[in-house]
Parts: C-alpha cells; sequence; structure tokens
C-alpha cells in the first residue's frame, strides 16, 4: 500500500534486524578472530592541538570547482549524502566565493556603519566582541543551490554534490538591530548595503526590515570563531535568505533609501522567467527537502528494512510535516522529525522502510509552517520555466533498480 | 496571585535595566574623511560616481590589457563570463543574461568593474580607465555609438534595453519607478 514505508515508531519496538544502505565504495569489514585488533595492541596516538577526522574518513570531503583561470572564484559543496544530524562540521561548510578566500589581520578589520543615519560609527573587533552576543543555529543555502534541476537531463552524482551549496550552523554573534540604533536611523532609511571585505568586495542590498528582525553579526561558527572562508572574522546573518546577502568579511552598512542595483542582485541572483521578465529581489530560501539516505551512489545489498535518512528546511520558519513516498508518488507517508525543530534551520526526518527487492522510487515533500508545500519539478518549472537558475526547491526523485543501485530520476 | 504579577512586573523592569547596562557603547564616530574614502557605492541615479571620463576608443585598449584574457575577443566570453555580441533573447532557449540584454542600469558597470575586476588585480584601474572600459562595453552591446563620452552625467542617462524586466519579489511589485 505505501511501498513499504514503515510507521515511523517502527524502530522502537523489539526484535527487529535491519539493513544498512552503504555508499558503494564502502568495504564491510569481516570480524576478526583475535578478542584484540592491533590497535589495541599498543599505545594510541597522543594529544593533538586540533582535532582531524579519522584517516578513514578522507572521502568525506567538500567537492569543489574554481575557475581555470581564477582558483579563487566558483563554489564548494557540502557532502550532505555523508553527513547526518542537522549540524555541518566547519571545516565542510559549502562554500560561494567570487575571488578567494581573503586573509584578513582582525587587529586591521573594521565595520563601518553610515549613511542616513545621525551618528555613523565605525567598530574594532575587539570592541565588537564586548557587545552582547545571541547564538541560533540556521542554514545558510546559495540562492544557485541544485540549480542543476533546471537541466533536462537529471544529473548523476552524489547528493550533496548539487544539493550541498545549503549548510547549517550555529551562528554566535551580535544582534544588528543594537549596533544600527546606536547610529539613529532617520526616517528615509529602508535598504542596507553590506559589503564585504574581499578582493571583489561584493555588495548587496537588503530591506532594512529584515535587518532589523532577526539579522545578526557572527564572530562564532559552530563555537569557534568563523573559518576565513565563512567569513573571518565577521559574518553578516540573514536567517533564512539566500546566501548571497549573509556577506561574509564583513566592513560596511550603508543606510539608503533605495537598493544599489548591485550586480549581483541585478545580472546574477534575478530569476528570468518565460515571459522575458525576471523575478528580483527574491531573498527567502522556500520550503526544500531531500533524502540524503539512501541517495545516489548508495548500494542497498539485500530486501528488508532500512532507514531513510534525509534533511528539510525552509526560510520562512519551521518545517511542520515531512513525507515520504516510496512508490514514486502515488502514496506518501510522514516521516518522523528529530528534534528540536528549529525555525530557519536543518530539520532532520527519518523513516523506516521494508524494502521488497523491487525497482521503485523514493522521494520526500516538506511543508513548513506557513503551509508552503515544495512542489513537484513540473510544477516549479511550470511556473518558472527552466532558465531561472537560481532558486530551484523541487522535489528530489532517488530511483532503486531491482539490484539496489540508486540514481536520480525526473519522476 | 497579586504577588506572582508583582514580582514578574520587578523582573520585567530589572531586565530594562540591564539590557541598557549591557551595551558598551564602543563605537567610534566615523568622520567623514574615513566614510568619504570606504564609500564606493553607485546608485541607479548616478549618485556616488566619481571625476572622471572615458571614451570608447580608450576603453578598447584597457579592455585588451586587462579583460580580454578571461572574457575573450569583444566580450564574446571565455573563462569569465559573456560581457557582448548576445545570440539569444531573454524569451529564447536558452537565452542570454548579458550586460546587453538583461542589466537594467549601466550605473552597475561601473560599480561592478571598480570593485571587482580586473578579478587577478581589482583596483588597478583609475576612473578614467573605468569610465573608458565601461563605454566600452556599453557600445560592444550596441548601446551607445562610437563617439559618446562617459561620465558622471552621461552614465546614469544611458537607457538599458532591459530597464523595465525585473519584478520587485520582495516589493511585488514590476520595477517602472
Ligand atoms: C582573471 C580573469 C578575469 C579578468 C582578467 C577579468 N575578469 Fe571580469 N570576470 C571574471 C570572472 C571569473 C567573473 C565572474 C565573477 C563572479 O563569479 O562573481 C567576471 C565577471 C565580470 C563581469 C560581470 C558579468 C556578468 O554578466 O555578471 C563584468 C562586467 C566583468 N567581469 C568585466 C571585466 C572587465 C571590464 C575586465 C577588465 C578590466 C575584467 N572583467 C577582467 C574574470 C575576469
Amino acid at each position: 500500500m505505501t511501498g513499504g514505508l514503515l510507521d515511523r515508531r517502527f524502530f522502537l519496538k523489539k526484535g527487529i534486524t535491519f539493513s544498512v544502505a552503504v555508499l558503494a565504495s564502502e568495504p564491510l569489514h569481516a570480524s576478526t578472530e583475535n578478542y584484540r585488533q592491533p590497535w589495541m595492541e599498543k599505545p594510541g596516538e597522543p594529544f593533538s592541538n586540533y582535532g582531524q577526522p579519522s584517516a578513514h574518513e578522507k572521502e568525506t570531503i567538500r567537492w569543489t570547482m574554481g575557475n581555470s583561470m581564477a582558483k579563487g572564484n566558483g563554489v564548494s559543496w557540502t557532502p550532505l549524502h555523508d553527513l547526518e544530524g542537522t549540524i555541518t562540521p566547519n571545516g565542510l561548510h559549502f562554500e560561494r566565493h567570487h575571488n578567494g578566500v581573503p586573509q584578513i589581520d582582525p587587529q586591521k578589520h573594521q565595520l563601518l556603519i553610515h549613511g542616513v543615519v545621525k551618528k555613523p560609527l565605525i567598530f574594532d573587533m575587539d570592541v565588537l566582541l564586548r557587545y552582547p552576543m545571541v547564538s541560533r543555529q540556521c542554514f545558510i543555502e546559495c540562492g544557485g543551490n541544485s540549480n542543476t534541476g533546471w537541466r533536462d537531463e537529471p544529473i548523476q552524482t552524489a547528493a550533496g554534490y548539487f544539493h550541498g551549496m545549503v549548510s547549517c550552523s550555529e551562528w554566535t554573534g551580535i544582534p544588528l538591530k543594537i549596533l544600527l540604533n546606536k547610529t539613529i536611523l532617520e526616517e528615509s532609511a529602508k535598504w542596507v548595503i553590506a559589503e564585504g571585505g574581499d578582493a571583489s568586495m561584493m555588495n548587496v542590498s537588503i530591506p532594512l526590515e529584515k535587518m532589523m528582525d532577526d539579522c545578526f553579526l557572527a564572530i562564532y561558527q559552530n563555537g569557534e570563531r568563523i573559518r576565513p572562508e565563512n567569513g573571518y572574522p565577521l559574518r553578516l546573518i540573514v536567517p533564512g535568505w539566500e546566501g548571497v546577502v549573509n556577506v561574509k568579511w564583513l566592513r560596511r552598512l550603508h543606510l539608503c533609501n533605495t537598493p544599489t542595483m548591485a550586480r549581483n542582485e541585478t545580472s546574477k541572483y534575478t530569476e528570468l522567467l518565460p515571459s522575458g521578465k525576471a523575478r528580483q529581489f527574491t531573498f527567502v530560501m522556500e520550503a526544500k527537502s531531500l533524502i540524503t539516505n539512501p541517495s545516489y551512489g548508495y548500494q542497498l545489498d539485500k530486501k528488508g528494512i532500512y532507514q531513510i535518512s534525509g534533511l528539510a528546511w525552509s526560510g520562512r520558519g519551521e518545517i511542520v510535516k515531512v513525507e515520504v513516498s516510496a512508490d514514486g508518488g502515488k502514496t506518501w507517508v510522514e516521516a518522523e522529525l528529530q528534534q528540536p525543530v528549529l525555525s530557519k534551520c536543518f530539520t532532520r526526518f527519518r523513516i523506516p522502510w521494508n524494502w521488497n527487492g523491487e525497482s521503485t522510487i523514493l522521494k520526500s515533500r516538506a511543508t513548513d509552517e506557513t503551509g508552503y508545500v515544495q512542489p513537484e519539478r513540473k510544477e516549479l518549472i511550470a511556473e518558472r520555466g527552466k532558465h531561472g537558475y537560481f532558486h530551484y526547491n523541487g522535489i528530489v526523485s532517488w530511483e532503486i533498480t531491482s539490484k539496489g543501485v540508486v540514481s536520480h530520476v525526473y519522476a | 496571585m497579586f504577588m506572582r504579577k508583582c514580582a514578574l512586573f520587578v523582573l520585567l523592569i530589572s531586565f530594562n535595566v540591564f539590557s541598557q547596562e549591557k551595551d558598551p557603547n564602543l563605537g567610534q564616530p566615523a568622520t567623514l574623511e574615513i566614510i568619504e574614502r570606504w564609500n564606493i557605492d553607485v546608485f541607479p541615479s548616478g549618485k556616488g560616481l566619481p571625476e572622471g571620463q572615458g571614451t570608447v576608443h580608450a576603453g578598447k585598449k584597457i579592455y585588451k590589457a586587462y579583460c580580454l584574457s578571461c572574457h575573450g575577443l569583444d566580450g564574446t566570453g571565455d573563462s569569465a563570463d559573456e560581457l557582448a555580441g548576445a545570440a539569444h533573447s531573454l524569451t529564447d532557449k536558452p537565452p542570454d543574461k548579458i550586460i546587453g540584454t538583461y542589466w537594467p542600469y549601466a550605473t552597475t558597470i561601473f560599480d561592478f568593474i571598480r570593485r571587482s575586476m580586473p578579478l587577478n588585480a581589482p583596483g588597478i584601474l583609475n576612473n578614467n580607465e573605468l569610465y573608458a572600459v565601461t563605454a566600452y562595453l556599453l557600445y560592444l552591446n550596441d548601446i551607445i555609438d562610437k563617439n559618446r563620452i562617459i561620465n558622471a552625467n552621461t552614465l546614469p542617462k544611458v537607457q538599458m534595453p532591459n530597464r523595465y524586466g525585473f519584478i520587485d519579489i520582495y516589493q511585488k511589485k514590476i520595477m517602472n519607478d
């Protein structure tokens, strides 16, 4: 009836054996006869100043793609297919750089706030560190994430390497409202132009309303100072809005009554519709979900019970429901949402599934607190055409063959 | 009941006092000199454009020296974006979304080149050179003729073909000023 999807509390019952979908390249280790493994026969490694992943996890990496003439222009993807839970490790957070990662000396980094304000102010980093801070877990997703979904043929690559321009961290920093209020805003202030201190001096215009609502200046990422590639020493966090407005290496906020119409809010990060008109200032990342296990590259070895696991997120607030289909979208069953479910944050969903060994299609569909439901790919294309490039959030379909091979399909 | 309300009231008051005190108030007043040096934002109205000017002829030389290696001959694209010579309109499949077909404001060209280009040596061009290469790109896109001089006065007046092509989703309106 439901393609083998089981009640989400199924695993709580006793005496169930289940199978694990593994990445095809990963060998299964045979158990040894000796009661001591080799690493139990000698003292282990000494302490380390900064811990690194196990040597056996070398495949869990960002996939990088730089411009041939300019290595620091391009992107890197988070390997979502290799990760669990909701927090992205700092070294695996996705990157989009327009002209490389600046090596900023925090002693020389300052933030200038000016424009239609009565008291323009400039802040040193050590001064900012004395302001009250808040922590918030939220995702950052590039507006161009999943853009291969617009292509005519489904791309065959690991889930993270086409949906992984999204990551989720706990960011800690100063609510922007505190600093903006210090400058005493003029009534004409409607927009804030945020500028980064990298070689491209990347800038974008952001409505003041949002800046005063929930934006903050992050100094820490998952408890440690932000990594250079994620904006060290200061990053603007704009919860739920496309990555490009979460300006890294933030050095200037310019209060204005109009947007500047920067290249990255006109030429890029706008979505051309079939009519020839383009959507502009489409800041919010709409609800999206994706099964990460099993996904492309996984191998199901035999029929039986598997645990489906995936991620859902919405720039409009909390995820309230994720439904999974194991029969190509004919029937849907609600998955378990890992608690706590946080607003504008990754939500992990899981559901057990009894695979009968026949070929089928897995899908997931997210609904957020506004009632918005993640659209099927064909619905999205009917509305937007195929040449908008940005803001692709169509339902993702994975085909499982009778041999247990997983591939990406449009269905 | 009364006691509880009272306690809550006291709590709120003290929280307010506390939040005032939490702010160390350490921002330094920014001088006009710093603001003028840092602020390079340019607006469609022309606000923020510096002094100086440039011609298509001068721009062609700048382009060859500083841009051609990545953007190709006459801006037709190479390792980096196509800057001119669109073969397709916005309703073709696939469309060409470039300066001549897509960009709504000419001021954006100057602003972007000043902040970000040439990618391997940003900041190397002076204002006259920036105006010149902007003029050349406008010329390559058939937007201005060969003899037009581009400066702070003429650039904002350049009518871009796709000036009215955008729908402001945030404010839900068609951009038509
Ligand atoms: C080393 C290679 C390189 C050189 C040299 C270079 N560019 Fe670029 N240019 C790029 C890349 C890469 C991008 C895309 C930037 C991004 O991803 O943000 C770009 C983007 C642009 C864009 C925006 C295109 C669009 O459609 O959004 C313009 C305009 C531009 N360059 C103009 C110039 C000019 C003018 C020069 C010479 C003064 C120049 N570039 C020199 C690599 C280069």
